[in-house]
């Protein structure tokens, strides 16, 4: 697989001076399996740029971990989506009381945005039951993890290779014990042992003890939910929009070694998996 | 090392560990994951002493009758109500856990059921009568 950063940023877009190197696009993720097919991990505001650039295809999947603005905002401004000849399948977590397609019309009609959804009739959606399925010749792992609202962890695995992708994620939130008991924690068998591991590392430390509950990680935190899972590659992502480029260089300079490789989630990242 | 549990799971455990009725918690084959403080006094032995307890052991480890002391069969319990047939039930019974004091409660089982109708387990609430 390859992997490439096209939007890191979590809750808002941040596009400014103090941004450039990390990027100011919210969460997109475009990967490539060994056949050259297309997979997309959510449609925040960096899918508009992988639309200009991702050339012609026949069919795209876009996994949404959930439909926070940020993970979605996106989608309309991604260019293919309103090409009748491109087939874009959207995936998303499956809800108690609405569909995919019924929670994305909210967003995708007037007076929010002029087009609406059933003008897109080259889109398809699929409600995801955590558990498994298959996009080509990548294994998709799909279980709901720790973030307010219905929100998804994907594992992507081919040959052997795993990716493991929770933007948005707080997982010491489900357990007292944490990082101890990884049965009880939250994303552990989506990360475990995984290749490369795209997490949510939003907050500082200090940060954090304001925020519990509101879904996401402190550094600390991700450092021992990455030695918990033996996760070889850790590449941090989700970075809060007040967070400059000077601050997540200090802050990624004090997370030093930890047993596992430590990889700065930057806007243009290309990774190999 | 055991499988994950469930986000609902993991969920369920943590909000029973912040409260003060007696809770426990049983996966979908009926295997006790996790009871509280609380529910420890009632049951008579510290969850971390008595670990996760499989479905077959709980029958020997706490016995349960009627009010008046007849026999309860095992599918009038509302634990197994709510996992074999995925309905909330509620029960006045009278049991005693490993200290061997009888005590009578009002048990109501709840079955979880996750997103995407995902069967998971069930969770049980406890109220001492008084008197």
């Amino acid at each position: 697989m390859r992997v490439n950063l096209w939007g890191t940023r979590g809750s808002i877009a941040s596009a400014g001076p103090d941004t450039v190197k990390y990027g100011g696009d919210t969460a997109c993720v475009e990967i490539r399996d060994a056949d050259e097919r297309l997979l997309i991990l959510d449609g925040g505001s960096g899918i508009r740029a992988l639309g200009s650039a991702c050339g012609e295809f026949e069919r795209a999947d876009v996994l949404l971990t959930h439909l926070h603005m940020d993970h979605v905002q996106g989608l309309p401004f991604f260019g293919p989506l309103l090409d009748p000849e491109a087939e874009i399948h959207l995936w998303g977590p499956v809800s108690t009381t609405k569909t995919l397609r019924e929670r994305l019309a909210r967003y995708l009609s007037p007076p929010l945005f002029p087009i609406r959804v059933r003008d897109l009739k080259n889109v398809y959606f699929h409600d995801v039951i955590p558990g498994e399925f298959s996009l080509g010749s990548i294994n998709v792992t799909a279980d709901l993890i720790c973030h307010p609202g219905s929100t998804l962890g994907y594992r992507l695995e081919e040959k052997g290779s795993v990716l493991a992708y929770m933007p948005d994620h707080e997982p010491s939130l489900g357990n007292s014990m944490f990082p101890s008991d990884p049965d009880w924690t939250s994303g552990y068998e989506i990360a475990e042992g995984a290749a490369v591991l795209i997490h949510d590392s939003q907050y500082t430390d200090e940060e954090y003890e304001a925020r519990v509950g509101w879904g996401h990680t402190s550094f600390s935190q991700l450092v021992e939910f990455t030695r918990m899972t033996k996760a070889e590659r850790l590449v941090t992502f989700h970075h809060d929009p007040s967070h400059t480029d000077d601050m997540l260089d200090e802050l990624h300079a004090d997370m030093a070694t930890h047993g596992f490789e430590l990889v700065p989630g930057t806007a243009g990242l290309s990774i190999e998996v | 090392m055991p499988p994950q549990q469930s986000l609902e799971m993991i969920l369920l455990r943590q909000l029973a560990s912040y409260l003060a009725t007696p809770i426990w918690i049983m996966d979908d084959s009926g295997d006790l994951l996790y009871y509280n403080e609380p529910a420890e006094k009632l049951l008579g032995v510290q969850f971390d002493n008595a670990g996760p307890i499989q479905a077959n052991e709980l029958a020997s480890m706490f016995e349960v009758t009627h009010l008046d002391g007849e026999p309860l069969s095992d599918f009038e319990l509302p634990v197994v109500v709510a996992l074999t047939k995925r309905l909330p039930a509620h029960l006045a019974v009278r049991f005693h856990g490993l200290d061997g004091i009888w005590r009578e409660v009002e048990v109501t089982a709840t079955p979880v059921i996750g997103q995407g109708d995902r069967f998971l387990g069930a969770f049980a609430t406890f109220w001492e009568r008084e008197g």
